[in-house]
């Protein structure tokens, strides 16, 4: 058997060649470094006392006990907070440490220096505080009533934001319909569970900079929140985000980063390391939102939707985060990539005393899509049509207006991905197959519609700034401004300018986000990450390029550019056929000309610009959607009540492929994080308290309970990204195609996910509901 | 503190060690060998798998004190070991690796499992990786990994 060393990346990587990413073979072997992989000499542990009650006011907290265990260094409070004490991504309004109130059971309250974990342990355990319970509030709509305990009394309400769609007129439109169905479905909290907890390790250094290397989507916004929250100046404060150990929103915003800066700052120059435990990251972390949803909706007797009208809870927990933005995404999604004349809705993101939720892959649209999925099947069996028909006949094409009056403005390829679906044999053999379930199983089929805006909406510049580099010894780097949570973009960049400047990906250093090195680039988020730095890299790269044909006609002597071509390591003269290696040019170009930087802007959307300025603020509306059509194949266990997917098939319109492996990887990872939502993922929590606590009592989905994953794209070009790519890394994260064939299984609703044996035996209780 | 005399991954290793020490921390910390990964602390996901006498045992749950005179495989064993050297091509090639935290781990627990099931069905192949979490695949690409890995071995075997 041969023994190889890191695989060589020698060919030049074509743009929509199936190839696997650069990253994959180091990270394989275990020697790429992760940011907890670092254990400086003379390391300090860090770690936070929580307060593990939902609603209270700290009267006091004694420390003395803590710092009385050997090993224990400091111990930090509010009180050796010199900025704001306060972080978020859109409002500044998350405590590093609690002063006064605590608002949920993950709130920090005092943080720990030690020798060892051993003795940080120990010295957590001692941390006395008192607090004086205050009555909660563990629900969206309980927090709305008039009489409701309120988390800012001075602000009046537990009202985040609020947000109302209105096209046409929904409410006469109903008594037009030939059908009209109604439901409350019910999503729940979803952890993350990124295989890596938030951790880090940070260092003031000799010149009195605060140097971070942290697991996290966005250094540069960490920077600045950092810098408030600490009272330093930005300048002063460094942010590393080496390869993330997975993030899926999780990472999107603060985790760790104040509280490891500020034990940082009070460590005398000693390295400090702080990482949550397994535990601590499920039971004080940010979640995905849960929500109810409360959906009208209408159609005339030829399928065609007339009237939709919803309503739609977001429990956002006490703090902003992005649970404001995860709402107005949701709001915008929640007609469905469908042509609806008639529709109101309206959406609440409301404080509570339950965990923080906000971003997490998918972001809003993840529930809407649940519900109105749903939705879509009742109507269609209301009214005897198909439902893979009905979705087709109100499919939203190019030019159209969507539900929420916004035009479609590129290729939209859903038609095209429901006509895979029909023409898919698991979709014509479904009756045969569901006739053969054996003794005590009964199987369904179903099908669900998706779309998915990219990018952050009209008003948040979706900006990143690329650089790139000749190297002196005739090398490219790559200065990467936007993290990799694992989704591979950072191969993609390669892959990008390669293509580009005609070199193997071997050929390339790859520098990942440093606030120091690689330019501001926005978040590792919002199925832009690939897009919006793909344009500024495309940009850089093809400056490069031209810059160094020139300059190697110049030292050739030749007139024209026109004449070179840049080939592996070398420029050809195509006249004469001679190559000028990249290395002596290299030698003879001045460090600012071997460099090109660009910067890129995705365009916004110009429509509804009458929209409420906090709307357009939070994101609407979007100018770039994707689509798709799923289908799940289910056999449903009648006397365990157990829900196994049998099949799955991902159809999906993203724009353009650049690499078809990693494109089939988005897309079969968010199925299996939909799927854990629909089937598995029971994130319970009692009145503020997570009584889900670890990888015991969360299960996420292993490989015995996933079927294999087909995926196909339609592969549209799509003029605003790099190569007509629009972004997948979101879309695919949904429920409602196992939730529909599971129904058709049962000839039973069930509205709430996830869908535990449970809850299908009770379902099978009740009488049936469909022929 | 007490001393360990085991062997690491081929090469015979002395150290010191408390008494309390888990085999995670002693690779990790003591020795450098970041390669496997702590998941959860618990023994649910698997990211810290490593071989203790062939067999998978996650490192996160082993005292260091167990591994005393025993025959320890960590991820960093593929710079000697074909089968490791194998799956992590395998897993780069198929597509089965993307954040790659669970990586490692997985390839660990599947060498166990190729050694004990040398040509196992895609079912087998679930079953054995059932005990190690990843987040990010759906664990697709990482059956079709470690099946086409067992199916080079077979054809090497049979030369």
């Amino acid at each position: 058997m041969t023994r190889l060393s890191l695989p060589i990346f020698e060919e030049v990587p074509e743009i929509g060649r199936a190839q696997p990413r650069r990253d994959a073979t180091p990270k394989a072997l275990g020697i790429e470094y992760f940011a907890g992989d670092a254990y400086p000499a003379n390391l300090l542990w860090a770690g936070v006392r929580r307060a593990g009650v939902p609603h209270a006011r700290l009267a006091s907290i004694d420390t003395a006990s803590a710092l009385a265990i050997p090993g224990v260094v400091a111990v930090l409070t509010h009180a050796d907070v010199k900025g704001s004490n306060r972080f978020g991504v859109v409002r500044r309004d998350q405590p590093v440490l609690v002063e006064a109130i605590v608002r949920h059971a993950g709130d920090p309250l005092a943080l720990v220096l030690a020798e060892t974990p051993e003795a940080l342990r120990r010295g957590i355990a001692l941390i006395e505080p008192v607090l004086e319970p205050l009555p909660g509030v563990f629900d969206a709509e309980d927090a709305l009533a008039a009489d409701a305990v309120l988390l800012y009394p001075d602000e009046g309400t537990n009202l985040l934001l609020d947000g109302e769609i209105v096209v046409g007129d929904a409410a006469g439109a109903f008594d037009a319909c030939a059908a009209v169905v109604e439901a409350c479905i019910e999503t729940p909290w979803q952890d993350h569970a990124a295989l890596e907890t938030p951790v880090g390790v940070a260092v003031v250094e000799p010149d009195g900079r605060l140097v971070m290397t942290v697991s996290t989507q966005t250094p540069f916004r960490d920077r600045g929140e950092i810098a408030e929250a600490l009272g330093l100046p930005e300048e002063g404060i460094r942010v590393i985000a080496p390869f993330l150990g997975g993030g899926f929103g999780g990472k999107d915003g603060i985790t760790i980063q104040c509280l490891l800066g500020l034990a940082a700052l009070h460590a005398a120059g000693r390295p400090v390391r702080m990482e949550l435990s397994r535990e601590e990251s499920v039971s004080a972390g940010v979640k995905r939102h849960r929500t109810r949803l409360y959906y009208r909706l209408g159609a005339a007797a030829d399928g065609a939707l007339q009237a939709l009208d919803a309503r739609i809870y977001f429990d956002t927990g006490p703090y902003d985060h992005l649970g404001g933005a995860v709402m107005m995404l949701g709001l915008e999604h929640a007609g469905g990539p469908y042509r609806i004349p008639h529709v109101r809705l309206r959406a609440w993101s409301v404080r509570t005393n339950n965990p923080v939720a906000g971003a997490f892959r998918g972001f809003g649209v993840t529930q809407v899509t649940a519900a109105i999925e749903q939705m879509i099947d009742r109507l269609a069996l209301a009214l005897g049509k198909c439902p893979l028909e009905m979705r087709r006949h109100n499919a939203v094409r190019r030019g159209d207006r969507n539900a929420v009056g916004t035009t479609v403005l590129g290729p939209a390829g859903l038609v095209d991905c429901l006509d895979r679906l029909a023409a898919h044999p698991w979709w014509i053999s479904r009756e045969s197959w569901i006739a053969a379930a054996g003794l005590f199983k009964r199987r369904g089929i179903g099908i669900a519609a998706l779309h998915h805006g990219t990018g952050y909406g009209p008003i948040i510049p979706d900006s990143a700034g690329a650089k790139i580099e000749l190297t002196g010894g005739g090398r490219f780097r790559i200065y990467c401004g936007v993290a990799d949570m694992g989704q591979g973009n950072s191969s993609t960049f390669l892959q990008i300018a390669g293509a580009i400047l005609g070199q193997p990906m071997e050929a390339f250093d790859l520098l990942l986000p440093d606030t120091d090195r690689t330019l501001p680039s926005g978040s590792a988020s919002a199925s832009r990450t690939t897009s919006t730095f793909g344009i500024a890299l495309t940009t850089a790269a093809t400056v490069l390029r031209e810059r160094l044909l020139c300059r190697a006609a110049d030292a050739m002597m030749v007139p024209s550019a026109d004449e070179f071509v840049l080939l592996p390591g070398s420029v050809r003269h195509l006249s004469s056929g001679r190559d000028f290696p990249l290395g002596v040019l290299a030698q003879r170009l001045p460090l600012d000309d071997r460099v090109a930087v660009a910067y890129h802007r995705m365009p916004g959307s110009r429509e509804r610009p009458d929209a409420p300025p906090a709307m357009r603020l939070h994101g609407f509306p979007h100018r770039v959607f994707g689509y798709g059509a799923h289908l799940a194949r289910v056999e449903v266990d009648e006397l365990t009540g157990q829900v196994a997917v049998l099949d799955y098939l991902a159809v999906n319109e993203s724009g353009a492929v650049l690499n078809p492996q990693l494109y089939e990887q988005q897309l079969q990872g968010a199925v299996a994080q939909g799927l854990g939502l629909a089937i598995w993922e029971d994130f319970k929590v009692e009145r503020g308290l997570a009584r889900t606590r670890d990888f015991d009592s969360y299960a996420i989905p292993t490989a015995l309970d996933l079927p294999d994953l087909a995926t196909q794209a339609i592969s549209l070009y799509d003029e605003n990204g790099p190569f007509g790519m629009k972004g997948v890394g979101e879309i695919a994260v949904n429920g409602p195609a196992v939730a529909n064939a599971v129904a058709v299984a049962i000839k039973r609703r069930i509205d709430r996910f996830p869908l535990t044996p449970e809850r299908v035996l009770a379902a099978l209780d009740r009488p049936s509901e469909m022929p | 503190m007490s001393s360990l005399s085991f062997t690491l991954n081929g090469k015979p290793v002395s150290v010191d060690v408390a008494d309390d020490r888990r085999l995670i921390d002693l690779l990790r910390q003591d020795l450098g060998l970041i390669g496997s990964k702590e998941g959860c602390g618990i023994g649910n996901c698997g990211a810290c798998t490593v071989l203790v006498d062939g067999a998978p045992r996650a490192a996160c749950l082993t005292l260091a004190a167990q591994i005393a005179g025993r025959h320890v495989v960590t991820i960093e064993g593929a710079a000697t070991s074909p089968l490791l050297r194998l799956l992590t091509e395998s897993f780069a090639t198929h597509g089965a690796v993307q954040c790659g935290y669970c990586t490692p781990g997985m390839i660990m627990a599947a060498a166990a499992l190729l050694v004990r099931t040398p040509s196992p069905s895609r079912h087998e192949i679930r079953d054995g990786m059932s005990g190690n979490l990843c987040r990010c695949t759906g664990y697709h690409r990482i059956v079709d990994a470690i099946e086409a890995a067992a199916g080079r071995l077979f054809a090497e075997t049979a030369k």
